[in-house]
């Protein structure tokens, strides 16, 4: 049961990983917009 | 699109939610493994889903090399065409040739059709540099769930081989080149700032491409480790297994839909930043900063 477990929770743990990257990305993004936006 | 997004979140969620539950406990256990084959429902999705995101990427490549220098737009023409012709060869082909065991003719015809309409609706849809925004999103979300299925391959065969990676086999081994193929892709596109950056990606996600039926079809070529086809024609799924497996496959499917829209949108963002960064330098007088 422990592989089981650990593939279903190693799976969750990738996709959670990469939508924080995302997350992440977006902020910055963001911040670079209304630096942007505050220049004009 | 972004009124539907919210509704179609909560139905992925739900998705996920009832084919987790499914996958644990509404299927069947597995007479000889017992509960780790249960991996089996993340495993053979992810990696399903993997496959279309990186044949997304082969024709959002495709297209941008087609498009690349074409004003009089020859080459898109006659790539239509080219598609058109493969479309039709693939389904003539399938009923005509000598299938291995296992492959199912319907199957390669209604591949080479869905093939062309993707083809078609990427096209209309992802018009110039869409494309190539195209081609990175679905890189990118094609190696989270390529990664998933390097993770959870071992994790399934340790208890069930006794050992977690098989060397040599080609099964394993053409997925780990496939992932690097697409790992090195990420990485010219991230560190790259040559104007000729998206075309090398491209041609470099069309070899990658070329490794997908490799993957997929050697189980049926090549002796190998990993267990043969047990969906399809001669496989031996019980139904209900395979119910719980379609339906973690369209969860999934929905998971990487909503992942790629999050990432294309970033990309054409970042990509309107860059522009509005660049427009800002050539504005700005001499000598100012």
């Amino acid at each position: 049961m422990k592989f089981l477990f650990a593939a279903y929770a190693a799976t969750w743990l990738i996709h959670t990983c990469y939508m924080g990257t995302l997350a992440r990305r977006f902020t910055q993004l963001r911040n670079q917009i209304k630096e942007i936006a505050e220049r004009k | 699109m972004k009124r539907l997004l919210p509704i179609f979140g909560a139905i992925t969620t739900a998705l996920l939610g009832f084919a987790l539950y499914e996958a644990l406990i509404g299927a069947p256990t597995e007479q000889t493994m017992g509960n780790v084959q249960r991996i089996f429902y993340y495993h053979v999705s992810s990696a399903w889903t993997a496959f279309i995101l990186f044949f997304l990427n082969f024709v959002a490549s495709v297209l941008y090399l087609v498009r690349k220098n074409d004003s009089q737009g020859l080459k898109d023409r006659l790539a239509n065409w080219v598609v058109i012709a493969l479309g039709i060869i693939t389904c003539i082909a399938a009923y005509l040739i000598k299938l291995p065991d296992g492959i199912e003719r319907s199957s390669v015809a209604s591949t080479g059709i869905a093939a062309v309409c993707i083809y078609f609706l990427v096209r209309k849809y992802f018009p110039e540099d869409r494309g190539d925004a195209l081609a990175v999103t679905t890189a990118e979300v094609g190696v989270v769930f390529c990664t998933v299925v390097l993770v959870t391959g071992p994790l399934w065969a340790r208890p069930v081989w006794g050992i977690w990676w098989a060397p040599g086999d080609v099964r394993l081994t053409s997925t780990l080149v496939l992932w690097l193929i697409y790992v090195s892709y990420l990485i010219l596109r991230r560190f790259s700032s040559s104007g000729q950056t998206p075309k090398i990606a491209a041609v470099l996600a069309v070899f990658g491409a070329l490794d997908v039926p490799l993957v997929y079809f050697s189980i049926w070529f090549f002796r190998t480790q990993h267990p043969q086809p047990v969906i399809g024609d001669g496989g031996s799924i019980d139904p209900r297994m395979l119910h719980v497996l379609l339906l973690n496959w369209l969860a999934f499917s929905c998971f990487a839909a909503l992942l790629c829209w999050a990432r294309y949108r970033l990309e054409v963002l970042r990509r309107e930043v860059d522009e509005t960064l660049a427009l800002e330098s050539l504005l700005e007088p001499r000598g100012s900063r």
